[in-house]
C-alpha cells in the first residue's frame, strides 16, 4: 500500500524526522490559507505547491510549483486541482489531482550552501535483510545515477538480529562529506527513518530530496512511503490511510469481495485459482493471440458465489471478448466449481462474450460433463493446450 | 530415495485443531504420511485426530520423536511458530501460512540459521515425496511415484506440472513448493542442488516467477556443477506490468533482472529447457529423458 507524500511525512514526524512542514489543501481557498499559515509558523515567505497523486516525477509534468505568495500559492493550486497529471510513472491519460500539500520552503539562504542528498530504506530480497541506500547525488534518478556513476551510491546492509548500529549512522554522514552539526542531525535523521521503517512494516521509504538545508538542518523534502500489505494488521491507524482514490475502481471492488484482481489493457478476461497459475493463464492467453485482460485469482474456495462474484468484476471491463476460467482442482472439485460456473452464468442471465472454462484435477470430467449438459454456450477443455487452442478459435 | 522428506519422516502440525490444521492433517494423515501429532499451547495432553496434541514443539519432539513440522498458525504467530520449531529441533519446517510480515521473516530466517535446520516456505504448497509423504495441501492424487522432481514457487501451478509430468509417463520423485514470499527459507538453487545429488531423481521441473533473482542464481549454479541432469524452466508472468504485485507478495517487477523475459534469457544460457508455454512443460520434459 502507498501512501501520499504528505501521509508519509506525518509518520515520519511521528518518529522525529524533520520534514519540510505543510499542509494540505483540497481547493484554491485552502491553498490560499495554508500559504499563510506557513508564513505565520514558520516564517515561510515562499511556498511550494505540490500535486497530491501515487506517482513520481510530479514534477515533469508540471505538478510542483514555487509560489512567491499566498495569491500565487492560490493560482498555481487552481491549475494544479483537477489537472490530469501525467508523469513518466502514470498512465498516458495521467491520474486526477484532488489535493495539494502546501509546503514550507526550505532552501531559504544562509550562512553554507543548501546541499541534497538521496536516503531510501527497503528490504534487500538477494541479502535477505533490510539497506540503506545513500547517495550525495540527490534531487535525481537514483537509477539514473547507480547506472552512470556506481560509486556515488552507497549500501549499507542492516543486520536483522542485531539492527542498525552507531558506527553505521557514522560511517553514513562520513560518506555523505558531512561535519559539525549537520553531521550529528545526520546520524539522527537515519536512525529515525530506520525506526520509522521497521516500526510501521514498511517496504520503502524514500527521501529525495534529503535536504542539509542553510543553517545545517538535515529535511526530508520530498518522501515516498510504500507499507507491507502483509504488516498492515497490526497498523491500523496506517491502514486508514489508504486512499481509494489513487485506485482502480474495479480492484477496490474486487478487493471488498476478497478477490485478488490486477486491471490490465487486454481483451481476455480470466478467472484462476493460484496466484502463479494465474500468471501463467495470462501468458497463454497472450501465446494464443489474445491479451490479458486482468490478473485474477479466486483463491482456494472457487464455489458459486465466487464465480459469480469474478464473473461481473470481469465484466465490468468492456474491453473484454472473452473469459477464461481456469482452475486446478486439488482440495477444490471440479464438478463443484462446474456447478458454480453454470449457476453463476444464469444468475448473471446472458454473458456477452464467449466463455472458456477448462477444469482439471479433482473429478475434471464430471465438471466437464456438467458443463457441456447445462446447454450454455460456454467451450469446456481439460488440457490447458485445449484452452490454449480455444482462445485462438473464439478470437477468430 | 527422494528428498528431505520419506515414509520415516515423523511429522507434527503446529495449530493442529484450528480448521486449517485439521482439514489438511486429516488429509496427509489419509496419504500415509507418519503424523505424530501436534502443537497447540495450552491443548497439551489432549487428542485430536486420534494423535497427541502438545504445548510446545520441544515436548513434541522429546515425546514423539516429531522431526518435520508443518505450521498452520496465523501470519501474527507464524513467524514465532518457526523459530520455535527451530529451537526445539525440527529438521524440516513446512510453513504454509500466507501474509507474514517482511520484518517478522527476516528476523525468523536470521535466527533459524543457528540450528540444523531447514525451512521450506512460507507461503507455499508444501513438500510430496510421492506415496511416501505429504507435507503440504496440495492434492495428493496427482503426484504419482517416479523420477521428476519439481521446484515451484507457486501451488496450483505445481500442482499442473506434476499432472503433466505423470500424464507424461514419468511420475514425480518429490516436489518442493518454496513459496511466493519476498523472504523464504530453501531457495530454488538448493532445491536444485538437492535433486541432482538425488540418485532416484533423473529430470528437474523449475518454475519461477517474476520477481527476485532466485532462478536466475539457480541457473548459473546448474551451469557452475556441468548440467548433470535436463531441467525444464518455466517462468509465470510474460505478460505482466512492471511495479504491480501478482498476488504474490514477491511476484513484482522492480527493475530490469526481475521480469520473466531477462529470467527465461540466462536461465537459457545456462542450459536449461525454457518452455514460454506452461502448457509443454511435460511433453518437454519426455522428450529429454
Amino acid at each position: 500500500m502507498d501512501l501520499h507524500e504528505y501521509q508519509g511525512k506525518e509518520l515520519l514526524k511521528s518518529f522525529g524526522v524533520r520534514i519540510q512542514e505543510g499542509i494540505v489543501a483540497h481547493t484554491p481557498e485552502e491553498a490560499y490559507h495554508a500559504a499563510i499559515e506557513l508564513k505565520e509558523k514558520y516564517n515561510s515567505g515562499w511556498c511550494v505547491v505540490k500535486a497530491q497523486v501515487h506517482a513520481g516525477g510530479r514534477g515533469k509534468g508540471g505538478g510542483v510549483k514555487l509560489a512567491k505568495s499566498p495569491d500565487e500559492a492560490k493560482m498555481h493550486a487552481s491549475n494544479i486541482i483537477g489537472m490530469h497529471l501525467i508523469t513518466p510513472q502514470t498512465s498516458a491519460e495521467g491520474k486526477l489531482v484532488r489535493k495539494v500539500l502546501i509546503a514550507q520552503d526550505v532552501y531559504y539562504p544562509g550562512e553554507t550552501e543548501t546541499k541534497e542528498f538521496y536516503v531510501s530504506v527497503l528490504t534487500d530480497r538477494g541479502r535477505q535483510c533490510n539497506v540503506i541506500i545513500y547517495s550525495t547525488e540527490g534531487g535525481m534518478n537514483i537509477e539514473e545515477v547507480a547506472e552512470k556513476t556506481p560509486h556515488l551510491v552507497h549500501k549499507e546492509m542492516i543486520d536483522p538480529a542485531y539492527g542498525l548500529r552507531a558506527f553505521q549512522l557514522n560511517k553514513i554522514a562520513f560518506n555523505l562529506g558531512l561535519s559539525g552539526t549537520a553531521f550529528k542531525e545526520m546520524r539522527s535523521f537515519i536512525s529515525n527513518i530506520y525506526n520509522a521503517f521497521v516500526s510501521s512494516d514498511a517496504s520503502l521509504i524514500e527521501i529525495n530530496p534529503c535536504l542539509k538545508s542553510s543553517d545545517n538542518l538535515i529535511i526530508a523534502a520530498d518522501t515516498k512511503v510504500s507499507l507491507d500489505d502483509n504488516g498492515l494488521f497490526r497498523h491500523a491507524d496506517l491502514e486508514a490511510m489508504r486512499d481509494t482514490d489513487e485506485e482502480d475502481p474495479i480492484e477496490v471492488e474486487a478487493k471488498e469481495h476478497d478477490l485478488n484482481y490486477v486491471k490490465l489493457d487486454g481483451n481476455v478476461g480470466c478467472m484462476v485459482n493460484g496466484a502463479g497459475l494465474a500468471m501463467a493463464t495470462m501468458d497463454i492467453i497472450k501465446l494464443s493471440g489474445g491479451d490479458p485482460a486482468n490478473f485474477l485469482d479466486v483463491g482456494g474456495t472457487a464455489d458459486a458465489n465466487r464465480v459469480e462474484k469474478a464473473f461481473r468484476i470481469i465484466l465490468k471491463d468492456p474491453n473484454v471478448k472473452a473469459i477464461l476460467i481456469n482452475i486446478f482442482g486439488g482440495i477444490v472439485r471440479c464438478d463443484r466449481v462446474a456447478q458454480g460456473v453454470v449457476d453463476a452464468y444464469k444468475s448473471i442471465g446472458d454473458i456477452p462474450v464467449p466463455i472458456i472454462v477448462r477444469l482439471q484435477g479433482t473429478n475434471a470430467d464430471e465438471g466437464k460433463k456438467i458443463i457441456d449438459e447445462s446447454g450454455l454456450k460456454v467451450h469446456s477443455a481439460i488440457l490447458l493446450k485445449e484452452a490454449a487452442d480455444l482462445i485462438s478459435k473464439v478470437l477468430k | 530415495m527422494s528428498i528431505l522428506v520419506n515414509k520415516n519422516s515423523k511429522v507434527i502440525v503446529q495449530g493442529f485443531t484450528g480448521n486449517e490444521g485439521t482439514f489438511h492433517a486429516e488429509q496427509m494423515i489419509a496419504y500415509g504420511t507418519n503424523v505424530v501429532g501436534g502443537v497447540v499451547p495450552g491443548k497439551g495432553g489432549q487428542q485430536h485426530l486420534g494423535r497427541p496434541v502438545f504445548n510446545t514443539v520441544a515436548d513434541a519432539v522429546r515425546e514423539a520423536g516429531a522431526d518435520v513440522s508443518i505450521i498452520f498458525v496465523p501470519p501474527a504467530f507464524a513467524a514465532d511458530a518457526i523459530m520455535e520449531a527451530a529451537q526445539s529441533g525440527i529438521k524440516v519446517i513446512v510453513c504454509i501460512t500466507e501474509g507474514i510480515p517482511v520484518q517478522d521473516m527476516l528476523k525468523a530466517k536470521d535466527y533459524i540459521q543457528r540450528f540444523d535446520c531447514r525451512l521450506i516456505g512460507p507461503n507455499c504448497p508444501g513438500i510430496i515425496t510421492a506415496d511416501e509423504a505429504k507435507i503440504g495441501i496440495m492434492p495428493g492424487f496427482v503426484f504419482k511415484k517416479g523420477k521428476i522432481g519439481i521446484v515451484s514457487k507457486s501451488g496450483t501451478l505445481t500442482y499442473e506440472a506434476a499432472d503433466q509430468v505423470v500424464k507424461a509417463g514419468l511420475g514425480i520423485s518429490t516436489a518442493i513448493g518454496i513459496g511466493g514470499d519476498p523472504i523464504i527459507g530453501t531457495t530454488t538453487r538448493e532445491a536444485v542442488e538437492m535433486f541432482m545429488n538425488d540418485p532416484e531423481t533423473k529430470g528437474i521441473v523449475m518454475i519461477g516467477e517474476i520477481g527476485g533473482s532466485l532462478e536466475a542464481e539457480a541457473a548459473n549454479w546448474i551451469k557452475a556443477n556441468g548440467n548433470k541432469k535436463p531441467v525444464v524452466g518455466f517462468i509465470a508472468g510474460q505478460t505482466a506490468p512492471k511495479g504491480r504485485k501478482m498476488g504474490h507478495a514477491g511476484a513484482i517487477i522492480g527493475g530490469a533482472d526481475d521480469t520473466a523475459e531477462a529470467k527465461m534469457k540466462i536461465m537459457s544460457e545456462c542450459g536449461i529447457h525454457v518452455v514460454s508455454s506452461p502448457a509443454e512443460i511435460g511433453d518437454t520434459m519426455r522428450k529429454l529423458v
